[in-house]
């Protein structure tokens, strides 16, 4: 039977991507945040997963204004990178598990997640960049990926306790398909951060702090962080956040945290990264 | 029953929630239009035939012909959508909260020295005191 192994949490910034696909991830600015990452591409070779189950969220990329699934799974056989206005970026084309995501599209409905089917679907920076940051530059992602994208651009996204459960149902779905494969999920997006109007520029790194501690230790009540607390404390664009939930919710109720990396800034936003292991 | 907007007290941020994703839906399509090249090239070649096809409140139009930023927001317009247009000008997500923020270059400098605290930055009545 397939199982949940692990789970990374991770911002998505563009700018890492760019930073990675210009060559100037060493330099004094970029440097401190890829060195953050050696860890992790380390741990991740040995962890070898078979699949990625990637939660992350479209930036008006695949879904422009005319379309906002809420929650939208990816059962493609391959994920294009999507040219964000500069090209796409120069990284491979992600592999999809058709048959994973089948499973895993059927199991979700039939518990009450009443999510949309993306048979095609281009892919932007808030998946790819978690892939630089975990594999580094390969020719091809070792493993295939199963995509979830979050709506969190139009306000309201999903409530954190809503992605906690639907983190659980993956989990369900995942633990009943009957391959042996070893899944490894990302949540992906903030920490704070506000891209917009006067306020741009806010971090707030007490509360990511105490956020990445509850999503660790008391993963039910970082779920039940309301909206206007993330809109509030960790900026606007700070409630991508949910998509961590997802992940967490994915994992046992008792994780090992084997990995934490913070800092400021990438760009505008304060970059947060965590590996946890089930327990 | 109208939706509650307890946000509305925060500071120098406008939630791109339903009420402004109606009011924005034309003016964010032709911002996220300028993603593709060849539409970029067609808005390079005549602005004001381009963006007529976006039947957009002339208000909206002015705005984005006039790059106003913060106004674009407070329009319906959404920062990852604005932001295509601020690209098509050169002007990157950084240089483009500089703009907004009114600080400049000095915004980056901010977000060096660890970004906008968030102490006295809650409420629009701290914001008011100042
Ligand atoms: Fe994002």
């Amino acid at each position: 039977m397939a199982y949940i192994s692990s789970g990374v949490a991770c911002s998505h910034v563009p700018a890492l991507g760019v930073a990675s696909d210009t060559g100037i991830a060493n330099d004094d600015y970029y440097g401190p945040i890829f060195k953050g990452f050696e860890f992790s591409k380390q741990w991740i070779e040995n962890e070898k997963p078979d699949v990625i189950f990637l939660v992350y969220n479209d930036h008006c990329t695949a879904f422009d204004a005319r379309i906002i699934p809420t929650f939208a799974l990816g059962c493609a056989s391959e994920y294009v990178p999507a040219d964000e206005g500069w090209g796409p970026r120069p990284v491979p084309v992600v592999q999809g598990h058709r048959e994973l995501s089948a499973h895993i599209a059927q199991s979700l409905i039939l518990d009450s997640f009443d999510i949309t089917i993306m048979n095609e679907m281009e892919v932007d920076h808030g998946l790819t960049v978690p892939l630089t940051m975990m594999f580094g530059q390969p020719d091809e992602w070792p493993c295939p990926v199963v995509p979830l994208a979050v709506n969190v651009v139009q306000y309201p996204a999903p409530l954190g306790s809503r992605c906690y459960a639907l983190g659980k149902a993956i989990r369900t779905a995942i633990e009943s398909y009957p391959d042996n494969l070893k899944v490894c999920v990302f949540g992906t997006g903030g920490m704070s951060h506000q891209l917009q109007h006067k306020r741009a520029g806010l971090i707030n790194s007490e509360w990511d702090d105490r956020f990445m501690n509850l999503l660790v230790n008391e993963p039910e009540k970082g779920a039940s962080i309301d909206h206007i607390e993330y809109l509030r404390e960790a900026g606007s664009e700070g409630i991508e956040l949910v998509m961590w939930h997802v992940m967490r919710g994915a994992l046992n109720e008792q994780v090992e945290e084997v990995h934490r990396f913070y800092h400021v800034p990438a760009s505008n936003t304060a970059v947060g990264h965590l590996i946890l292991e089930n327990k | 029953m109208a939706i509650d907007k307890i946000y509305d007290d925060i500071p120098g941020t406008v939630v791109f929630d339903s009420d402004q994703a109606i009011k924005g839906y034309h003016l964010n399509q032709f911002c996220i239009s300028l993603r593709l090249a060849p539409n970029r090239e067609a808005f390079k070649a005549d602005p004001q035939n381009y963006i007529d096809q976006f039947p957009m409140t002339p208000e909206q139009r002015e705005a984005a012909l006039n790059q106003e930023w913060n106004l674009l927001l407070e329009l319906g317009g959404n920062i990852y959508y604005t932001s295509k247009l601020a690209a098509f000008h050169g002007i990157n997500f950084q240089n483009l909260a500089g703009l907004m923020t009114g600080m400049g270059s000095d915004y980056r400098d901010m977000m060096i020295a660890g970004g906008r605290n968030i102490d006295g930055n809650r409420y629009q009545s701290e914001w008011d005191e100042k």
